[in-house]
Protein backbone atom coordinates (compact mmCIF):
# COMPACT_ATOMS: atom_id res chain seq x y z
CA UNK A 1 0.00 0.00 0.00
CA UNK A 2 0.87 3.05 -0.24
CA UNK A 3 0.53 6.62 0.79
CA UNK A 4 -1.46 7.90 -2.19
CA UNK A 5 -3.83 5.43 -2.25
CA UNK A 6 -4.37 5.77 1.31
CA UNK A 7 -5.04 8.97 1.18
CA UNK A 8 -7.21 8.78 -1.59
CA UNK A 9 -9.09 6.35 -0.73
CA UNK A 10 -9.55 8.00 2.93
CA UNK A 11 -10.37 11.23 0.72
CA UNK A 12 -13.34 9.37 -1.67
CA UNK A 13 -14.39 7.90 1.44
CA UNK A 14 -15.55 10.27 3.56
CA UNK A 15 -17.51 11.92 0.48
CA UNK A 16 -19.27 8.63 -0.33
CA UNK A 17 -19.86 7.92 3.56
CA UNK A 18 -21.35 11.62 3.94
CA UNK A 19 -23.99 10.84 0.46
CA UNK A 20 -25.13 7.63 2.12
CA UNK A 21 -25.77 9.08 5.26
CA UNK A 22 -27.85 11.93 3.68
CA UNK A 23 -30.08 9.14 2.65
CA UNK A 24 -30.82 8.36 6.66
CA UNK A 25 -29.64 11.77 8.19
CA UNK A 26 -28.40 15.37 7.77
CA UNK A 27 -28.15 17.75 10.61
CA UNK A 28 -30.79 19.86 9.10
CA UNK A 29 -34.10 19.68 6.44
CA UNK A 30 -31.40 20.90 3.73
CA UNK A 31 -34.32 22.36 2.15
CA UNK A 32 -35.80 24.06 4.96
CA UNK A 33 -35.89 28.11 4.91
CA UNK A 34 -34.74 30.05 7.78
CA UNK A 35 -34.53 33.67 6.34
CA UNK A 36 -33.66 34.58 10.08
CA UNK A 37 -30.48 32.63 10.38
CA UNK A 38 -29.46 33.50 6.50
CA UNK A 39 -25.95 34.23 5.18
CA UNK A 40 -24.33 32.98 8.82
CA UNK A 41 -20.83 32.36 8.80
CA UNK A 42 -19.83 28.97 10.23
CA UNK A 43 -20.98 28.54 14.37
CA UNK A 44 -22.03 25.18 16.31
CA UNK A 45 -25.74 25.06 15.37
CA UNK A 46 -25.16 25.36 11.61
CA UNK A 47 -21.36 23.74 10.80
CA UNK A 48 -20.75 25.00 7.93
CA UNK A 49 -22.79 28.07 8.11
CA UNK A 50 -26.11 28.69 5.98
CA UNK A 51 -26.80 30.24 2.57
CA UNK A 52 -28.85 33.02 1.31
CA UNK A 53 -32.05 30.99 2.46
CA UNK A 54 -30.93 30.29 5.69
CA UNK A 55 -30.56 26.97 4.41
CA UNK A 56 -27.85 24.51 6.13
CA UNK A 57 -25.05 24.20 3.59
CA UNK A 58 -23.43 21.13 5.48
CA UNK A 59 -26.58 19.56 4.81
CA UNK A 60 -26.69 20.67 1.66
CA UNK A 61 -22.96 19.46 0.65
CA UNK A 62 -24.13 16.14 2.09
CA UNK A 63 -27.18 15.46 -0.41
CA UNK A 64 -25.28 17.23 -3.09
CA UNK A 65 -22.56 14.44 -2.66
CA UNK A 66 -25.30 12.46 -3.41
CA UNK A 67 -26.04 14.41 -7.14
CA UNK A 68 -22.51 14.23 -7.81
CA UNK A 69 -21.39 10.59 -7.37
CA UNK A 70 -24.40 9.56 -8.39
CA UNK A 71 -23.70 11.42 -12.23
CA UNK A 72 -20.50 10.89 -12.34
CA UNK A 73 -21.10 6.95 -11.51
CA UNK A 74 -23.26 6.63 -13.96
CA UNK A 75 -21.29 8.59 -16.39
CA UNK A 76 -18.53 6.62 -16.52
CA UNK A 77 -20.97 3.52 -16.48
CA UNK A 78 -22.10 4.34 -19.82
CA UNK A 79 -18.56 5.20 -20.74
CA UNK A 80 -17.44 1.54 -20.05
CA UNK A 81 -20.39 -0.33 -20.86
CA UNK A 82 -19.79 1.08 -24.20
CA UNK A 83 -16.61 1.96 -24.50
CA UNK A 84 -14.70 -1.25 -23.71
CA UNK A 85 -16.35 -3.89 -25.63
CA UNK A 86 -15.95 -1.18 -28.98
CA UNK A 87 -12.61 -1.34 -27.84
CA UNK A 88 -12.17 -4.77 -27.43
CA UNK A 89 -13.79 -5.42 -30.42
CA UNK A 90 -11.78 -3.12 -32.89
CA UNK A 91 -8.39 -5.19 -31.38
CA UNK A 92 -10.20 -8.05 -32.35
CA UNK A 93 -10.50 -6.97 -35.69
CA UNK A 94 -7.36 -4.93 -35.75
CA UNK A 95 -6.45 -3.32 -39.18
CA UNK A 96 -9.69 -4.18 -40.22
CA UNK A 97 -12.37 -1.43 -41.44
CA UNK A 98 -14.57 -1.90 -38.31
CA UNK A 99 -11.27 -1.27 -36.28
CA UNK A 100 -10.89 2.33 -38.92
CA UNK A 101 -14.07 2.94 -38.17
CA UNK A 102 -15.06 3.06 -34.82
CA UNK A 103 -11.26 4.72 -34.06
CA UNK A 104 -12.06 7.24 -36.28
CA UNK A 105 -15.67 7.81 -34.71
CA UNK A 106 -13.53 7.96 -31.26
CA UNK A 107 -11.56 10.87 -32.72
CA UNK A 108 -14.59 13.00 -34.06
CA UNK A 109 -16.02 12.68 -30.33
CA UNK A 110 -13.16 13.80 -28.74
CA UNK A 111 -13.25 16.61 -31.19
CA UNK A 112 -16.50 17.95 -29.72
CA UNK A 113 -15.62 18.87 -26.69
CA UNK A 114 -17.62 17.77 -23.37
CA UNK A 115 -19.17 20.72 -22.60
CA UNK A 116 -20.59 21.06 -25.96
CA UNK A 117 -22.07 17.64 -26.11
CA UNK A 118 -24.15 18.78 -23.20
CA UNK A 119 -24.98 22.46 -24.55
CA UNK A 120 -26.36 20.43 -27.51
CA UNK A 121 -28.04 17.54 -25.43
CA UNK A 122 -29.48 20.40 -23.44
CA UNK A 123 -30.80 22.17 -26.31
CA UNK A 124 -32.69 19.53 -27.50
CA UNK A 125 -33.97 17.87 -24.06
CA UNK A 126 -34.01 20.69 -21.79
CA UNK A 127 -31.69 20.69 -18.85
CA UNK A 128 -31.44 18.16 -15.98
CA UNK A 129 -29.39 15.72 -14.23
CA UNK A 130 -30.02 12.62 -16.52
CA UNK A 131 -28.91 14.96 -19.92
CA UNK A 132 -25.90 15.98 -17.61
CA UNK A 133 -25.28 12.11 -17.13
CA UNK A 134 -25.74 11.14 -21.14
CA UNK A 135 -23.29 14.18 -22.14
CA UNK A 136 -20.45 13.16 -19.38
CA UNK A 137 -20.78 9.77 -20.34
CA UNK A 138 -20.77 9.94 -24.30
CA UNK A 139 -17.22 11.98 -23.42
CA UNK A 140 -16.72 8.88 -21.57
CA UNK A 141 -16.77 6.60 -24.26
CA UNK A 142 -13.91 7.13 -26.59
CA UNK A 143 -11.56 7.32 -23.59
CA UNK A 144 -12.41 3.91 -22.31
CA UNK A 145 -12.35 2.39 -25.92
CA UNK A 146 -9.01 3.68 -27.01
CA UNK A 147 -7.27 2.47 -23.90
CA UNK A 148 -8.82 -0.70 -24.29
CA UNK A 149 -7.99 -1.27 -27.46
CA UNK A 150 -4.47 -0.13 -26.97
CA UNK A 151 -4.11 -2.81 -24.17
CA UNK A 152 -6.31 -5.19 -26.10
CA UNK A 153 -3.94 -4.89 -29.43
CA UNK A 154 -0.87 -5.60 -27.21
CA UNK A 155 -2.39 -8.51 -25.89
CA UNK A 156 -3.46 -10.29 -28.97
CA UNK A 157 0.56 -10.50 -29.98
CA UNK A 158 0.95 -12.57 -26.87
CA UNK A 159 1.74 -16.25 -26.69
CA UNK A 160 -1.58 -17.20 -24.64
CA UNK A 161 -3.73 -15.73 -26.82
CA UNK A 162 -2.27 -17.36 -29.67
CA UNK A 163 -2.36 -20.94 -27.39
CA UNK A 164 -6.35 -19.98 -27.27
CA UNK A 165 -6.56 -19.63 -30.75
CA UNK A 166 -4.66 -23.08 -31.61
CA UNK A 167 -7.71 -24.47 -28.52
CA UNK A 168 -10.49 -23.10 -31.53
CA UNK A 169 -11.65 -20.48 -29.81
CA UNK A 170 -13.79 -17.21 -31.26
CA UNK A 171 -12.03 -14.32 -31.27
CA UNK A 172 -15.53 -13.06 -28.93
CA UNK A 173 -14.79 -15.72 -26.61
CA UNK A 174 -10.87 -14.96 -26.16
CA UNK A 175 -12.00 -11.23 -25.96
CA UNK A 176 -14.11 -11.92 -23.29
CA UNK A 177 -12.02 -14.71 -21.48
CA UNK A 178 -8.56 -13.66 -21.88
CA UNK A 179 -8.17 -9.55 -22.91
CA UNK A 180 -10.72 -8.49 -20.92
CA UNK A 181 -9.08 -10.19 -17.62
CA UNK A 182 -5.81 -8.72 -18.22
CA UNK A 183 -7.14 -5.31 -18.61
CA UNK A 184 -9.34 -4.73 -16.09
CA UNK A 185 -6.02 -3.10 -13.83
CA UNK A 186 -6.33 -0.19 -16.29
CA UNK A 187 -9.77 0.06 -16.55
CA UNK A 188 -10.19 0.66 -12.95
CA UNK A 189 -7.65 2.98 -13.13
CA UNK A 190 -8.83 5.22 -15.93
CA UNK A 191 -12.62 4.46 -14.45
CA UNK A 192 -11.03 6.29 -10.93
CA UNK A 193 -9.93 9.20 -13.56
CA UNK A 194 -13.19 9.48 -15.23
CA UNK A 195 -14.92 9.43 -12.35
CA UNK A 196 -12.73 12.75 -10.83
CA UNK A 197 -13.58 14.72 -14.21
CA UNK A 198 -17.25 13.70 -14.24
CA UNK A 199 -17.62 15.16 -10.96
CA UNK A 200 -15.98 18.11 -12.01
CA UNK A 201 -18.24 18.39 -15.52
CA UNK A 202 -21.54 18.17 -13.42
CA UNK A 203 -19.97 20.97 -11.24
CA UNK A 204 -19.64 22.74 -14.07
CA UNK A 205 -22.65 22.26 -15.59
CA UNK A 206 -24.71 22.80 -12.83
CA UNK A 207 -23.12 26.19 -12.27
CA UNK A 208 -24.41 27.15 -15.71
CA UNK A 209 -27.58 25.19 -15.31
CA UNK A 210 -27.67 22.87 -17.47
CA UNK A 211 -27.28 20.63 -14.80
CA UNK A 212 -29.28 18.96 -11.69
CA UNK A 213 -32.41 21.31 -11.57
CA UNK A 214 -33.66 22.69 -8.45
CA UNK A 215 -34.40 21.32 -6.03
CA UNK A 216 -31.93 18.74 -6.25
CA UNK A 217 -29.42 20.41 -4.34
CA UNK A 218 -25.80 20.37 -6.68
CA UNK A 219 -22.33 21.65 -5.68
CA UNK A 220 -22.15 23.45 -8.89
CA UNK A 221 -26.17 25.10 -8.46
CA UNK A 222 -24.25 26.42 -4.41
CA UNK A 223 -21.74 27.61 -6.29
CA UNK A 224 -23.52 29.76 -8.86
CA UNK A 225 -25.94 30.67 -5.81
CA UNK A 226 -23.13 32.01 -3.74
CA UNK A 227 -21.53 34.53 -6.97
CA UNK A 228 -23.93 37.21 -6.27
CA UNK A 229 -22.82 36.75 -2.50
CA UNK A 230 -19.36 36.10 -2.57
CA UNK A 231 -18.61 39.65 -0.88
CA UNK A 232 -20.88 39.15 1.98
CA UNK A 233 -20.75 35.55 2.45
CA UNK A 234 -17.58 34.22 1.21
CA UNK A 235 -18.15 30.78 2.80
CA UNK A 236 -20.90 30.20 0.76
CA UNK A 237 -18.53 29.94 -1.85
CA UNK A 238 -15.43 28.18 0.39
CA UNK A 239 -17.43 25.43 1.85
CA UNK A 240 -18.57 23.60 -2.31
CA UNK A 241 -15.65 24.91 -3.94
CA UNK A 242 -13.66 22.61 -0.78
CA UNK A 243 -16.27 19.88 -1.34
CA UNK A 244 -15.18 19.64 -5.37
CA UNK A 245 -11.32 20.07 -4.91
CA UNK A 246 -10.77 17.11 -1.86
CA UNK A 247 -13.61 14.88 -3.96
CA UNK A 248 -11.79 15.27 -6.97
CA UNK A 249 -8.08 14.86 -5.61
CA UNK A 250 -9.03 12.10 -3.43
CA UNK A 251 -10.00 10.14 -6.45
CA UNK A 252 -7.27 11.19 -8.28
CA UNK A 253 -4.57 10.12 -5.53
CA UNK A 254 -6.88 7.09 -5.33
CA UNK A 255 -6.09 6.37 -9.45
CA UNK A 256 -2.36 6.90 -9.04
CA UNK A 257 -2.06 4.84 -6.03
CA UNK A 258 -4.34 2.31 -8.11
CA UNK A 259 -2.56 2.36 -10.73
CA UNK A 260 1.10 1.65 -8.59
CA UNK A 261 -0.28 -0.97 -6.31
CA UNK A 262 -1.99 -2.98 -9.53
CA UNK A 263 0.90 -2.98 -11.79
CA UNK A 264 3.23 -5.40 -10.57
CA UNK A 265 6.36 -4.57 -12.84
CA UNK A 266 6.04 -0.78 -10.57
CA UNK A 267 6.05 -3.10 -7.47
CA UNK A 268 9.00 -5.06 -7.70
CA UNK A 269 10.74 -1.55 -9.31
CA UNK A 270 9.78 0.08 -6.16
CA UNK A 271 10.93 -2.83 -3.65
CA UNK B 1 5.34 14.14 -46.16
CA UNK B 2 3.02 14.97 -49.23
CA UNK B 3 1.55 11.48 -49.13
CA UNK B 4 0.61 12.22 -45.26
CA UNK B 5 -0.76 15.47 -45.60
CA UNK B 6 -2.75 14.45 -48.17
CA UNK B 7 -4.35 11.61 -46.03
CA UNK B 8 -4.60 13.37 -42.90
CA UNK B 9 -6.20 16.31 -45.33
CA UNK B 10 -8.86 13.43 -46.36
CA UNK B 11 -9.71 12.48 -42.93
CA UNK B 12 -9.74 16.02 -41.61
CA UNK B 13 -12.75 16.33 -44.43
CA UNK B 14 -14.44 13.32 -43.14
CA UNK B 15 -14.70 14.33 -40.37
CA UNK B 16 -16.27 17.62 -41.01
CA UNK B 17 -18.79 16.16 -43.35
CA UNK B 18 -19.54 14.06 -40.38
CA UNK B 19 -19.95 16.17 -37.60
CA UNK B 20 -21.61 19.00 -39.67
CA UNK B 21 -24.32 15.95 -40.29
CA UNK B 22 -24.54 15.24 -36.30
CA UNK B 23 -24.81 18.82 -35.66
CA UNK B 24 -27.59 19.23 -38.14
CA UNK B 25 -29.56 16.11 -37.37
CA UNK B 26 -29.39 16.94 -33.53
CA UNK B 27 -30.10 20.59 -33.93
CA UNK B 28 -33.30 19.16 -36.33
CA UNK B 29 -34.87 16.97 -33.89
CA UNK B 30 -34.91 19.47 -30.69
CA UNK B 31 -38.47 20.24 -29.97
CA UNK B 32 -39.69 24.00 -30.53
CA UNK B 33 -40.47 25.42 -33.57
CA UNK B 34 -38.31 28.60 -33.85
CA UNK B 35 -41.26 30.44 -35.69
CA UNK B 36 -43.75 29.59 -32.92
CA UNK B 37 -41.52 30.44 -30.40
CA UNK B 38 -40.48 34.12 -31.85
CA UNK B 39 -44.42 34.80 -32.84
CA UNK B 40 -46.00 33.32 -29.22
CA UNK B 41 -48.12 31.49 -27.96
CA UNK B 42 -51.28 33.29 -29.74
CA UNK B 43 -49.83 33.66 -33.37
CA UNK B 44 -52.12 33.12 -36.58
CA UNK B 45 -51.22 30.28 -38.38
CA UNK B 46 -51.05 32.18 -41.76
CA UNK B 47 -48.45 34.45 -39.75
CA UNK B 48 -46.83 31.28 -38.68
CA UNK B 49 -46.42 29.96 -42.12
CA UNK B 50 -45.44 33.13 -43.72
CA UNK B 51 -42.42 33.33 -40.95
CA UNK B 52 -41.58 30.25 -41.81
CA UNK B 53 -40.99 30.58 -45.12
CA UNK B 54 -38.82 33.77 -44.72
CA UNK B 55 -36.79 31.71 -42.15
CA UNK B 56 -36.11 29.27 -45.08
CA UNK B 57 -38.27 26.25 -42.48
CA UNK B 58 -40.52 25.09 -45.03
CA UNK B 59 -37.86 23.74 -47.83
CA UNK B 60 -37.10 19.75 -47.09
CA UNK B 61 -34.35 19.25 -44.62
CA UNK B 62 -31.81 17.38 -47.50
CA UNK B 63 -32.27 20.75 -49.24
CA UNK B 64 -31.56 23.10 -45.97
CA UNK B 65 -28.43 20.88 -44.69
CA UNK B 66 -26.60 21.88 -48.16
CA UNK B 67 -27.65 25.25 -48.19
CA UNK B 68 -26.40 25.77 -44.69
CA UNK B 69 -22.97 23.71 -45.37
CA UNK B 70 -22.75 25.41 -49.10
CA UNK B 71 -23.32 29.12 -47.23
CA UNK B 72 -20.93 27.94 -44.41
CA UNK B 73 -18.23 27.20 -47.05
CA UNK B 74 -18.88 30.74 -48.57
CA UNK B 75 -18.92 32.70 -45.30
CA UNK B 76 -22.44 32.96 -44.95
CA UNK B 77 -23.06 31.38 -41.64
CA UNK B 78 -27.25 32.20 -41.90
CA UNK B 79 -29.23 35.28 -40.14
CA UNK B 80 -30.32 34.87 -36.54
CA UNK B 81 -34.06 34.78 -35.62
CA UNK B 82 -33.66 36.60 -33.19
CA UNK B 83 -31.39 39.32 -34.14
CA UNK B 84 -32.12 39.39 -37.96
CA UNK B 85 -28.33 40.05 -38.31
CA UNK B 86 -25.67 37.50 -39.97
CA UNK B 87 -24.35 35.10 -37.67
CA UNK B 88 -21.37 35.51 -39.43
CA UNK B 89 -21.29 39.20 -38.23
CA UNK B 90 -22.21 37.89 -34.55
CA UNK B 91 -19.65 35.37 -33.99
CA UNK B 92 -16.96 37.28 -35.17
CA UNK B 93 -17.83 39.80 -32.73
CA UNK B 94 -17.85 37.27 -30.27
CA UNK B 95 -14.83 35.55 -31.66
CA UNK B 96 -12.66 39.03 -30.40
CA UNK B 97 -13.24 37.95 -27.15
CA UNK B 98 -13.06 34.52 -26.71
CA UNK B 99 -10.38 33.69 -29.10
CA UNK B 100 -8.04 36.43 -27.52
CA UNK B 101 -9.02 35.17 -23.77
CA UNK B 102 -7.79 31.33 -25.17
CA UNK B 103 -4.48 32.34 -26.93
CA UNK B 104 -4.08 34.82 -23.35
CA UNK B 105 -4.58 31.90 -21.66
CA UNK B 106 -2.67 29.23 -23.35
CA UNK B 107 0.43 31.73 -23.02
CA UNK B 108 0.27 31.73 -19.78
CA UNK B 109 -0.44 27.91 -18.62
CA UNK B 110 3.03 27.59 -21.27
CA UNK B 111 4.76 30.24 -19.52
CA UNK B 112 4.21 28.75 -16.27
CA UNK B 113 3.91 25.09 -17.03
CA UNK B 114 7.78 24.79 -19.07
CA UNK B 115 9.88 26.31 -16.01
CA UNK B 116 7.70 24.39 -13.59
CA UNK B 117 7.73 21.26 -15.33
CA UNK B 118 11.47 21.59 -16.44
CA UNK B 119 12.38 22.51 -13.03
CA UNK B 120 10.78 19.14 -11.41
CA UNK B 121 12.25 17.35 -14.02
CA UNK B 122 15.60 18.29 -12.56
CA UNK B 123 15.30 18.12 -8.62
CA UNK B 124 13.19 14.43 -9.16
CA UNK B 125 12.01 12.88 -6.57
CA UNK B 126 13.02 15.96 -4.35
CA UNK B 127 11.56 18.74 -2.31
CA UNK B 128 10.70 20.85 -4.75
CA UNK B 129 10.13 18.13 -7.63
CA UNK B 130 7.34 16.83 -4.88
CA UNK B 131 5.78 20.46 -3.89
CA UNK B 132 5.90 21.25 -8.17
CA UNK B 133 3.91 17.70 -8.63
CA UNK B 134 1.60 18.81 -5.23
CA UNK B 135 0.23 21.53 -6.35
CA UNK B 136 -0.46 20.66 -10.43
CA UNK B 137 -2.54 17.41 -8.22
CA UNK B 138 -3.90 20.39 -7.02
CA UNK B 139 -4.24 22.59 -9.97
CA UNK B 140 -6.20 19.86 -12.09
CA UNK B 141 -8.57 19.43 -9.03
CA UNK B 142 -9.99 22.86 -8.61
CA UNK B 143 -13.09 23.69 -11.15
CA UNK B 144 -12.39 26.76 -12.87
CA UNK B 145 -14.96 28.73 -12.26
CA UNK B 146 -14.78 28.04 -8.55
CA UNK B 147 -11.12 29.22 -8.89
CA UNK B 148 -12.32 32.33 -10.93
CA UNK B 149 -14.92 33.56 -8.02
CA UNK B 150 -11.72 32.87 -5.83
CA UNK B 151 -9.52 35.37 -7.99
CA UNK B 152 -13.04 38.01 -7.99
CA UNK B 153 -13.14 38.16 -4.23
CA UNK B 154 -9.57 38.86 -3.61
CA UNK B 155 -8.59 40.91 -6.72
CA UNK B 156 -10.95 42.76 -7.72
CA UNK B 157 -13.57 42.83 -4.41
CA UNK B 158 -11.03 43.39 -1.81
CA UNK B 159 -7.83 44.75 -3.88
CA UNK B 160 -9.64 46.19 -6.68
CA UNK B 161 -7.03 45.72 -8.99
CA UNK B 162 -9.57 44.30 -11.51
CA UNK B 163 -12.77 44.57 -12.46
CA UNK B 164 -15.16 41.84 -11.61
CA UNK B 165 -16.36 41.32 -14.83
CA UNK B 166 -17.33 42.57 -17.83
CA UNK B 167 -15.83 43.60 -21.61
CA UNK B 168 -15.74 46.78 -23.29
CA UNK B 169 -13.88 45.92 -25.84
CA UNK B 170 -10.77 46.84 -27.88
CA UNK B 171 -11.68 50.03 -29.37
CA UNK B 172 -10.88 51.71 -25.80
CA UNK B 173 -7.02 49.99 -26.05
CA UNK B 174 -4.98 46.64 -26.40
CA UNK B 175 -3.84 46.94 -22.57
CA UNK B 176 -7.53 48.09 -20.92
CA UNK B 177 -8.74 45.13 -22.99
CA UNK B 178 -5.71 42.49 -21.91
CA UNK B 179 -6.51 44.31 -18.29
CA UNK B 180 -10.33 43.25 -18.71
CA UNK B 181 -9.16 39.60 -19.76
CA UNK B 182 -6.17 39.37 -16.95
CA UNK B 183 -8.67 37.40 -14.60
CA UNK B 184 -10.22 35.11 -16.76
CA UNK B 185 -7.49 33.71 -18.39
CA UNK B 186 -5.66 33.18 -14.70
CA UNK B 187 -8.67 31.23 -14.25
CA UNK B 188 -8.82 29.47 -17.63
CA UNK B 189 -5.09 28.67 -17.84
CA UNK B 190 -5.06 26.71 -13.97
CA UNK B 191 -5.65 23.36 -15.31
CA UNK B 192 -3.92 23.49 -18.08
CA UNK B 193 -1.10 24.51 -16.47
CA UNK B 194 -0.95 21.64 -14.22
CA UNK B 195 -1.38 19.13 -16.67
CA UNK B 196 1.41 20.82 -19.25
CA UNK B 197 3.46 20.79 -16.17
CA UNK B 198 3.07 17.12 -15.45
CA UNK B 199 3.52 16.42 -19.26
CA UNK B 200 6.82 18.82 -19.53
CA UNK B 201 8.24 16.90 -16.19
CA UNK B 202 7.52 13.42 -17.31
CA UNK B 203 8.37 13.63 -21.27
CA UNK B 204 11.83 15.19 -19.91
CA UNK B 205 12.56 12.73 -17.79
CA UNK B 206 11.63 10.30 -20.72
CA UNK B 207 14.37 12.18 -22.61
CA UNK B 208 17.19 12.27 -19.93
CA UNK B 209 17.16 8.38 -19.91
CA UNK B 210 18.18 8.52 -23.41
CA UNK B 211 21.55 7.61 -24.96
CA UNK B 212 21.96 10.25 -26.45
CA UNK B 213 21.80 12.33 -23.08
CA UNK B 214 24.28 10.08 -21.52
CA UNK B 215 26.81 10.89 -24.67
CA UNK B 216 26.13 14.78 -24.16
CA UNK B 217 27.09 14.08 -20.96
CA UNK B 218 30.31 12.47 -21.92
CA UNK B 219 31.63 15.09 -24.33
CA UNK B 220 31.84 16.99 -21.49
CA UNK B 221 28.49 19.16 -21.37
CA UNK B 222 27.43 19.59 -17.65
CA UNK B 223 23.78 18.37 -16.88
CA UNK B 224 22.30 21.65 -17.10
CA UNK B 225 23.86 22.26 -21.03
CA UNK B 226 22.94 18.56 -22.36
CA UNK B 227 19.26 19.58 -20.97
CA UNK B 228 18.90 23.05 -22.32
CA UNK B 229 21.39 22.07 -25.85
CA UNK B 230 19.26 18.73 -26.08
CA UNK B 231 16.98 17.67 -24.05
CA UNK B 232 14.35 20.24 -24.27
CA UNK B 233 14.10 19.84 -28.17
CA UNK B 234 13.18 16.41 -27.52
CA UNK B 235 10.88 16.40 -24.72
CA UNK B 236 9.19 18.78 -26.96
CA UNK B 237 7.17 16.43 -29.14
CA UNK B 238 4.34 15.18 -26.45
CA UNK B 239 4.11 18.58 -25.20
CA UNK B 240 3.13 20.18 -28.34
CA UNK B 241 0.31 17.58 -28.63
CA UNK B 242 -0.93 18.04 -25.51
CA UNK B 243 -0.87 22.22 -26.51
CA UNK B 244 -2.83 21.07 -29.49
CA UNK B 245 -5.30 19.18 -27.52
CA UNK B 246 -5.56 22.00 -25.07
CA UNK B 247 -6.60 24.36 -27.34
CA UNK B 248 -9.75 22.99 -27.46
CA UNK B 249 -10.64 22.70 -23.97
CA UNK B 250 -9.55 26.00 -23.24
CA UNK B 251 -12.16 27.21 -25.56
CA UNK B 252 -14.83 24.64 -24.18
CA UNK B 253 -13.79 26.00 -21.00
CA UNK B 254 -14.03 29.65 -22.22
CA UNK B 255 -17.67 28.94 -22.27
CA UNK B 256 -18.22 28.84 -18.36
CA UNK B 257 -15.44 31.48 -17.65
CA UNK B 258 -17.14 33.58 -19.81
CA UNK B 259 -20.40 33.19 -17.36
CA UNK B 260 -18.18 33.77 -14.23
CA UNK B 261 -17.03 37.10 -16.04
CA UNK B 262 -19.91 38.13 -17.85
CA UNK B 263 -17.76 38.49 -20.86
CA UNK B 264 -19.42 38.85 -24.00
CA UNK B 265 -18.14 35.41 -25.92
CA UNK B 266 -18.98 32.59 -28.19
CA UNK B 267 -19.82 30.89 -24.77
CA UNK B 268 -22.64 33.61 -24.05
CA UNK B 269 -23.60 33.68 -27.59
CA UNK B 270 -24.65 29.72 -27.63
CA UNK B 271 -26.42 29.50 -23.91
CA UNK B 272 -28.52 33.24 -25.18
CA UNK B 273 -29.35 31.58 -28.59
CA UNK B 274 -30.48 28.27 -26.72
CA UNK B 275 -32.87 30.14 -24.31
CA UNK B 276 -34.20 31.86 -27.20
CA UNK B 277 -34.61 28.63 -29.52
CA UNK B 278 -31.65 30.83 -32.39
CA UNK B 279 -31.15 27.42 -33.15
CA UNK B 280 -29.41 28.62 -36.45
CA UNK B 281 -26.87 30.16 -34.13
CA UNK B 282 -26.31 27.21 -32.13
CA UNK B 283 -25.52 24.89 -34.73
CA UNK B 284 -22.64 27.45 -36.31
CA UNK B 285 -21.28 27.84 -33.53
CA UNK B 286 -20.99 24.47 -32.35
CA UNK B 287 -19.68 23.38 -36.05
CA UNK B 288 -17.37 26.60 -35.60
CA UNK B 289 -16.00 25.19 -32.41
CA UNK B 290 -15.43 21.20 -33.92
CA UNK B 291 -13.97 22.70 -37.01
CA UNK B 292 -11.68 24.69 -34.87
CA UNK B 293 -10.59 21.81 -32.86
CA UNK B 294 -10.09 19.18 -36.07
CA UNK B 295 -8.22 22.01 -37.78
CA UNK B 296 -5.75 22.59 -34.71
CA UNK B 297 -5.09 19.01 -34.52
CA UNK B 298 -4.74 18.62 -37.82
CA UNK B 299 -1.91 21.38 -37.77
CA UNK B 300 -0.22 20.02 -34.61
CA UNK B 301 -0.40 16.98 -36.60
CA UNK B 302 1.63 18.28 -39.41
CA UNK B 303 3.65 20.23 -37.50
CA UNK B 304 4.85 17.07 -35.43
CA UNK B 305 5.35 14.65 -38.94
CA UNK B 306 7.38 17.82 -40.32
CA UNK B 307 9.69 17.50 -36.35
CA UNK B 308 9.97 13.87 -36.63
CA UNK B 309 9.95 12.16 -39.76
CA UNK B 310 9.30 8.62 -38.06
CA UNK B 311 5.78 9.62 -37.23
CA UNK B 312 4.72 10.03 -41.15
CA UNK B 313 5.06 6.40 -41.67
CA UNK B 314 2.36 6.00 -38.20
CA UNK B 315 -0.90 6.77 -39.63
Amino acid sequence: MNRNLILGTLLSCLFLFAALVSFVWTPFDHTALDIPNKLKSPYADHLLGTDHFGRDILSMIMVGARTSIAVALVAVGIGMGLGVPLGLWAAARRGSLLDEVIMRGNDLVFAFPSLVIAILITAIFGAGAINAIIAIGIFNIPVFARITRGAALSLWQREFILAARVAGKSAARISAEHILPNVTNLLIVQGTIQFSLGILAEAGLSYVGLGAQPPTPSWGRMLADAQTMVSIAPHMALVPGFAIILTVLGLNLMGDGLRDYLDPRLRVARA
Amino acid sequence: MLRYAFKRLLSLFLSLVVASVVIFTVIEIAPGDPASFMLGMNAQPETLDALRQELGLDVPKVQRYFSWVGGMLSGDFGTSYTYRTPVAQMVADRLWVSLPLAIYALVLSTFVAFPAGIYAASRRGQAGDLSVMGATQLGVAIPNFWFAMILVLIFAINLRWFSAGGFVGWDAGFWVGVHALTLPAIALALPQAAILARVMRSSLLDVMGEDFMRTARAKGLSARQALWRHGLRNALIPVLTIIGLQFSFLLAGSIIIEQVFYLPGLGRLVFQSISARDLIVVESVVMLLVFSVIAVNFIVDLAYAAVDPRLRTRT
